[in-house]
């Protein structure tokens, strides 16, 4: 099922024995390799390049010489520290909170309801559904819903619950909540293939023990987890340090809102200043990177795929 | 063992969440139906005739868009399902040096950041000069969906038993014989989940192939770009209906999974009887 790519223990590898040397691995890699080289690898490092440019001479607006201007780092973390500080401050909240709301829901997907298939299966489909329908259009689906003249939030102020000149949109809240809302589905996907796979003896052993449930849970139940809570927090962060969809002024942002997504974006699109929006990029990818090795370091390389 | 109001905690916050989930499926459906109406005035709006419509309207940009979108995906999901899927194979059976540094970088394009894949692609198509168009999205949706499929393939070949092409190599099969008649057939479901996985994924892709699209419209950037003006009723009906097609092929791969494995229950009772 597709939902193994989002697991990160690998299954089972078959034994080494069977494993041999043979050219053909070199055949079968080699494609796939080489494509990745071209299309994943050179656009970082023209990329790295790019963040180095100074503006031509003589030149027009979005063209640009290559150089080693490392200014160029200082300049746009001068001029947009809040944004940069903005994504991981919404990233960061949007994968807390994703994580609070999915384990609860992966535990019940993973353990209890294993006895009824069935339910289960219908939960993993309502919990992957909202990938069915297009982003951009379930995203849109919250700003109606947290519009101003919406059910929802006229009826929050004449309960007097919202102040009458308050705004749901274009506000952090509603952009952290699209960011969750939006990669729940992440988190909660491999939280529920490990805890599948979680021994309930071991739960039982605990509390013939005298654990406390809560002390169970703390003790067994989290740690025998953690490969889906390590899974699950960087599939959520990752996309949601990134994204500006959610925080685009035409969905759930607002001016006060914008991620370094949508700075990347203006700077390449708009504004044609591509150095900018490299040194943007590289500075999201190295601090990404680092979180990677991290992981790497815990976990090992080869339960990454 | 449990006490009994606690039990129905967990259930109860259980359909909960997954209700909350469904509310902006639920008002996609409901908003495309309502709209239909104020501009239709029938209530039928669901029927083929009304379907064959939204491409009539708007000079047939929504279903261009729709159908470039179908197009790039089915290209970049037949090139990165073909690559990925023999990586795969290559690092679950063979032994090759150098293979921890490849698991490593085969994870990199998912770990990073659509819009870092994106701007980087960018960068790259403009400093070598090559124009943004359909094909410069179809590489960048084969390069971000070789790993998701490396990952789906690699967990199936990882649980085929060894002992199954053994016996066909002790029946006397040749190579190629074990791979057609018992490998790929027992791989095909993986392979199967991994090309809808990367369809999905460059179905509805917007991030990437906004910096790599140029004038091409597709679905997501459609609804980007009238986001501004208001969304026509037709995208929410092109996407619901995405929707339904998308459930029926995820209820049909479970169904069947489900009575294949039945099936192989029963095989392997005959067989131990």
């Amino acid at each position: 099922m597709a939902f193994a790519a989002f697991s990160t223990t690998a299954a089972p590898s078959s034994s080494d024995s069977i494993k041999k040397k043979s050219p053909v691995a070199l055949l079968l890699l080699l494609p796939g390799i080489l494509y990745l080289v071209l299309f994943f690898l050179a656009p970082l490092v023209s990329l790295l390049l790019t963040s180095f440019k100074v503006p031509a001479e003589f030149g027009d607006i979005g063209e640009f010489s290559y150089a080693f201007r490392w200014e160029n780092y200082t300049d746009v973390i001068s001029a947009y520290w809040p944004h940069i500080l903005r994504s991981f401050g919404y990233a960061i909240t949007a994968t807390f909170f994703a994580l609070i709301i999915s384990y609860p829901l992966a535990y019940f997907i993973g353990v209890k309801a294993r006895r009824w298939p069935l339910l289960q299966s219908l939960a993993l489909v309502m919990v992957v559904a909202p990938f069915f329908i297009s982003f951009l259009l379930r995203t849109l689906a919250w700003k109606q819903i947290f519009s101003d003249e919406s059910f929802l939030v006229t009826s929050l102020k004449a309960m007097s619950l919202l102040a009458p000149d308050a705004h749901v949109t274009g506000t952090a809240f509603s952009v952290i909540f699209g960011l969750t809302y939006n990669f729940i589905p992440f988190m909660t996907l491999p939280l529920y293939t490990t805890l599948e796979r979680l021994d309930v003896r071991y739960l039982e052993a605990g509390s013939d023990l005298y654990a406390s449930p809560f002390h169970v849970f703390r003790k067994v139940t989290i740690p025998l987890s953690m490969p889906g809570i390590v899974a699950g927090t960087l599939l959520t962060f990752i996309p949601a340090a990134g994204d500006y969809i959610n925080a685009s002024r035409e969905f759930l942002g607002g001016t006060g809102t914008q991620m370094m997504g949508n700075v990347i974006e203006a700077n390449f699109l708009v504004l044609q200043n591509f150095p900018a929006g490299a040194a943007l990029s590289i500075i999201l990818m190295s601090a990404i990177l680092v979180m990677v090795s991290f992981y790497v370091k815990k976990s090992g390389t080869e339960d990454l795929l | 063992m449990k006490h009994s109001i606690s039990k129905w905690v967990l259930p109860a916050y259980s359909a909960l969440a997954l209700l909350i989930l469904m509310i902006p499926i639920g008002y996609t459906f409901v908003y495309s139906f309502n709209d239909s109406l104020k501009s239709n005035i029938t209530w039928r709006g669901f029927t083929l005739d009304k379907w064959l419509n939204v491409c009539n309207v708007q000079n047939g940009a929504v279903c261009e868009a729709f159908g470039n979108s179908i197009f790039i995906g089915v290209v970049a999901t037949v090139l990165a399902t073909t690559l990925g899927t023999m990586i795969a194979i290559a690092m679950v059976r063979y032994r090759f040096k150098f293979r921890s540094q490849l698991s490593l970088f085969l994870f990199l394009p998912m770990a990073t950041p659509e819009v870092v894949l994106g701007a980087g692609l960018a960068a790259q198509f403009l400093s070598i000069g090559v124009p943004k168009d359909m094909l410069t999205i179809i590489l960048a949706h084969t390069m971000f969906c070789i790993s998701f499929v490396v990952v789906a393939v690699k967990a199936r070949v990882a649980s085929l038993d060894p002992a199954l092409e053994e016996a066909g190599r002790d029946l006397y099969g040749s190579a190629l014989q074990v791979f057609l008649r018992i490998t790929f057939p027992l791989l095909l479901p993986g392979i199967l989940a991994a090309a809808l996985l990367s369809f999905a994924l460059s179905f509805d892709d917007f991030i990437i192939t906004n910096f790599n699209s140029g004038a091409v419209s597709t679905f997501p950037k459609y609804i980007w770009v009238s986001a501004a003006r208001g969304i026509p009723a037709e995208a929410n009906v092109l996407a619901s209906a995405v929707f339904i097609l998308a459930l029926i092929v995820v209820v049909t791969v479970q169904v069947s999974g489900a009575a294949r494995a039945k099936r192989l229950e029963k095989l392997h009772h005959a067989g131990v009887n």
